[in-house]
């Protein structure tokens, strides 16, 4: 059932204030933290950073607090730049990655929080076990079953292309933990980049399994839980369109029965 | 506590089968509606204001009556369809059947309801 309030222990509380660094570009970070060993409801602390001795992007602020203020803070992070899709959190409002949103671009106090409508470990970092699952469950592979050709599987140029817009996605689970219908039913509902990564493997040339591709999405909630909002491709920080995909499979849906 | 790997709860009872005629149904019937519904408030903004009489006899001819009837029928079917799926987006178990078998009785009951009075004008 769909939930429009938190439960008394998720409620969120006004957490530590850290103490105001010396300089004229100091800035303000508002950052959700939760500790599952302490019994505590989640908190907001608040940090404050000279923006002078600082990286550009959030994730360099992120870094600097846990290396010189609070060495609790804790979050994903990897590549820094915007290739391992470990560091995506909710940045001002909007589902990103951390490590490629620039700081130049919040207006005001920089407010972090964990992906949203996902069960939370510690402080920013989500739990992505279902959601990893759900990609497991669309076979992201290539699936044949022709004799494996001596070189290799061969693709046109133009097969090639429609990949493009696609493969891109680093599975950052922006877009999914943006999506009002992956929010009520991710039970059942992929989400946008489980089903983003379905049409990359169902439009694939050299993919010989497209109709049972296509039987593992007919569903009502699977794929059809899609009601087009587009928060998706809003949020996507790769500037993908998850719900273009989406739309892909359904007409071939349609396309096999009309 | 039931022990069940993340494959298994993702895969859950597996595909239906069913959606796309749901899907193409509501793609039908939105584009039948989008040329029903505005052809209708024609008709029924010309009727209105009038006297009983003129009104039975503008939805006594056959264009206006069939217009209204494929209206009821289509725009109830679409109702139904579309609040099921609203349905299905925010409520889980037994409130959710509940819920839809209840809409679906309602766009009957407004179908039949509809249709009838249509009946004592036009024949």
């Amino acid at each position: 059932m769909v939930q429009f309030t938190l439960p008394k222990n998720s409620t969120i509380r006004t957490g530590k204030t850290w103490p105001k660094p010396d300089g004229k570009n100091v800035r303000k970070f508002q950052i959700y933290r939760w500790n599952p060993d302490d019994g505590k409801n989640p908190q907001v602390d608040t940090y404050f950073i000279d923006m002078d001795k600082c990286g550009p992007m959030v994730l360099d602020a992120l870094i600097k607090i846990k290396n010189e203020i609070d060495p609790t803070l804790t979050f994903r992070r990897s590549c820094r730049e915007g290739i391992c899709g470990s560091c995506a959190m909710n940045i001002d409002g909007i589902n990103t990655l951390a490590c490629i949103y620039g700081l130049d671009e919040v207006k005001g106090d920089v407010k972090i929080y964990p992906l949203p409508h996902m069960p939370v470990i510690k402080d920013l970092i989500p739990d992505l076990t279902h959601f990893y699952a759900q990609h497991a469950s669309i076979m992201p592979w290539l699936e044949t079953k022709t004799n494996r050709p001596a070189k290799e599987w061969r693709q046109s140029i133009e097969d090639r292309e429609k990949l493009d817009g696609l493969y891109e996605c680093v599975m950052c689970a922006s877009c999914s933990t943006s999506c009002p219908s992956y929010w009520w039913n991710s039970d059942k509902y992929l989400g946008p980049a489980a089903l983003l990564h379905a049409y990359r493997w169902i439009i694939d040339s050299r993919d010989e399994a497209t109709g049972e591709r296509l039987d593992d999405l007919e569903d009502p909630f699977k794929l059809y839980r899609c009601h087009t909002i587009m928060n998706c491709a809003k949020t996507c920080p790769k500037g993908l369109n998850p719900a273009k995909a989406i739309a892909e499979i359904k007409k071939m849906m349609v396309s096999r029965v009309v | 506590m039931r022990y069940l790997t993340d494959r298994k709860r993702a895969i859950g009872k597996g595909a239906s089968g069913t959606g796309t005629e749901h899907h193409w149904a509501m793609q039908v019937s939105a584009v039948g509606l989008a040329f029903l519904l505005p052809a209708w408030l024609y008709v029924f903004g010309k009727a209105l204001g009038q006297s009983r009489e003129a009104v039975v006899a503008t939805f006594g001819h056959p264009f206006p009556a069939i217009l209204t009837g494929l209206l009821l029928v289509v725009g109830m079917r679409h109702f139904a369809k579309g609040a099921t799926m609203m349905i299905e987006d925010y409520a889980h178990g037994s409130a959710r059947k509940i819920a839809v078998m209840s809409v679906t009785s309602l766009s009957w009951v407004i179908a039949a309801t509809g249709l009838y009075a249509l009946a004592r004008m036009a024949l």
